[in-house]
């Protein structure tokens, strides 16, 4: 899932400024799993943003929702009945949520009120981590199973760099050298002639590199 | 021969190679380069120009390898994938090889972490084992990544690091491999304190045939003092020092530690020309390139072969 997480709160009061009266969205999806931007952070954060607003002797009128999604354009509808009365959205969605916001109330202010962070899972209650990078072109079956693209610092395909020490990455120690855990992963496959061949140049068009992307299925596709 | 240059002519002729490394300066100051290798001239057979290593900010390296050329000193290009992507580094060795630069350390880099410039976006674009296999293109086919015809080929005498100390102990030999598939002439390994270690990887090189597709230089930096030998065990990714060689800097003292440093590299040179596979040295005198004919002549590695 899409991981996030609040900015500072400081920096929300920056963004809205003088706006009295706002809706906060949050998201069902992602966001929610991971605690972020889900109904019950938005409840906090309203509260949060009007002791604020009141102890500056500026209070502002909130109305809390929760959509089912930010990215679908049918569960935008729902705010669109009383959108006008508001100076702005503040979305605690994931960048596509708040971008999709943006594309469909071309009138209202809007303001992201979560850092997206990254494609990862929960590791434990309370952490979550990397493991993706939507690299559009996917070689997991090539290294067990463990993206380097993204386990590795320095998206290398061909083995740890110098840098691998004690499974850790040269980066810090609270980082797993992604390289290493291949490496492990592969030997208790009984698979490790797989790191023998080099992985040639990887094309990066299908990544970020190659502009903004689109899928079409036209099966689909009305 | 693959690029003419005198490290490829010395390793072919089966003599016992020695380079050395010249940091450029955090500056424009020619005459730093200049000084760092006059001291190098007639020592070494080629010098390893570094590529803001650690991540910080310095001349360019090949600014600083024409600078040396200039002075008759032959230029090792060290280039990392850390900051250029294929388009760059392409552009970069048909500059480099026009300016009659003939060997090329390919290399990854150090993430940006460690420099200045935390904040910076790395690139990545290749890892250096496909930079190895895109620079053997470029020479042996005269073709660039997409495929298109170069118009004059690079001669290149194609280097890589290698580090027998990095984890997993189990695959280094592995990468070793892959990089001589990948095309690689010659490999500079990272600083050697640990020998024992060094040896076992020789020993695994040996096995599967590997000192006989490359031409292995070991790597040794003079140590200073005991600070320095604490720093770099703890401090520096992937370095082994064992606490027997901190502890010889520490008996030693605090004033004869750079006469210890020395005795320790010496020793640690003679016995790695022992070391069968081993074709060379790489001194990385870092910040002491004075020192660097003093260890040349102690090692019986001075006067350099004529190869010409």
């Amino acid at each position: 899932m899409i991981i996030g997480e609040q900015k500072p709160i400081e920096q929300i009061l920056e963004m809205i400024g003088d706006a009295r009266r706002i809706v906060l969205a949050g998201c069902r999806g992602c966001v929610t799993v991971c605690s972020a931007g889900g109904e019950k952070e938005v409840g906090i954060l309203a509260s949060v943003l009007r002791l604020a607003r009141e102890k500056a002797q500026n209070p502002i009128e909130i109305r809390e929702v929760a959509l089912e999604r930010q990215c679908d354009p049918e569960y935008l509808e729902p705010l669109r009945p009383y959108l006008d009365e508001y100076d702005g959205v503040l979305s605690i969605a994931c960048g596509a949520g708040v971008q999709f916001v943006a594309e469909h109330y071309k009138k209202n202010m809007v303001w992201p009120g979560l850092n997206t962070n990254f494609i990862g899972v929960t590791e434990k209650q309370g952490v979550w981590t990397e493991r993706c990078q939507s690299c559009g072109d996917c070689v997991l079956h090539l290294t067990g199973g463990i993206c380097p693209v993204t386990r590795c610092s320095k998206s290398l395909f061909n083995g740890p760099c110098g840098g691998s020490s004690d499974g850790k990455c040269e980066i810090s120690k609270d980082v797993p050298c992604g390289w290493q855990l291949i490496y492990d992963r592969l030997e208790a496959l009984g698979r490790l002639e797989m790191l023998e061949a080099v992985i040639p140049a990887k094309d990066w068009s299908t990544s970020r590199d190659g502009g903004p992307r689109k899928i079409i299925r036209e099966d689909l596709a009305v | 021969m693959k690029s003419g240059s005198r490290l490829e002519k010395v390793l072919e002729a089966g003599k016992f190679a020695v380079t050395a490394e010249c940091g450029p300066p955090q500056g424009t100051d020619a005459e730093i380069v200049r000084k760092k290798a006059s001291h190098l001239k007639g020592y070494v057979d080629a010098c390893n120009v570094t590529d803001n290593q650690t991540s910080i900010v310095r001349m360019s390296s090949m600014a600083a390898c024409l600078i040396i050329k200039e002075l008759g000193i032959e230029p090792l290009l060290q280039m990392v994938v850390r900051d250029r992507n294929r388009i760059a580094l392409q552009s970069d060795i048909l500059g480099a090889a026009a300016h009659g630069i003939g060997n090329l350390l390919c290399l990854s880099g150090d993430h940006q972490i460690f420099g200045q410039d935390p904040g910076a976006k790395n690139v990545y674009d290749l890892d250096s084992m496909q930079f190895i296999a895109l620079v053997k293109r470029m020479r042996d086919e005269g073709k660039l990544s997409s495929g298109a015809d170069l118009a004059g080929a690079p001669r290149m005498l194609i280097g890589a690091a290698i580090n027998p100390f990095a984890d997993p102990f189990e695959f280094r030999v592995t990468r070793l491999a892959k990089k001589i598939s990948a095309g690689v002439d010659f490999v500079q390994t990272q600083c050697i304190y640990n020998l024992e270690k060094f040896e076992q990887y020789m020993h695994q090189a040996r096995d599967r045939g590997l000192t006989e597709k490359v031409h292995v230089l070991a790597g040794v930096t003079p140590l200073k003092s005991t600070g320095m030998a604490k720093y770099m065990k703890t401090k520096v990714a992937g370095m082994d020092i064992p606490d027997g060689v901190v502890q010889r800097m520490k008996d030693a003292g605090k004033e004869k530690g750079k006469e210890e440093g020395l005795d320790l590299l010496c020793e640690t040179i003679e016995r790695l020309k022992k070391i069968d596979g081993v074709r060379g040295v790489h001194i990385m005198a870092i910040e002491w390139e004075e020192i660097v004919p003093e260890i040349v002549k102690r090692v019986g590695l001075y006067p350099r072969p004529d190869v010409s």
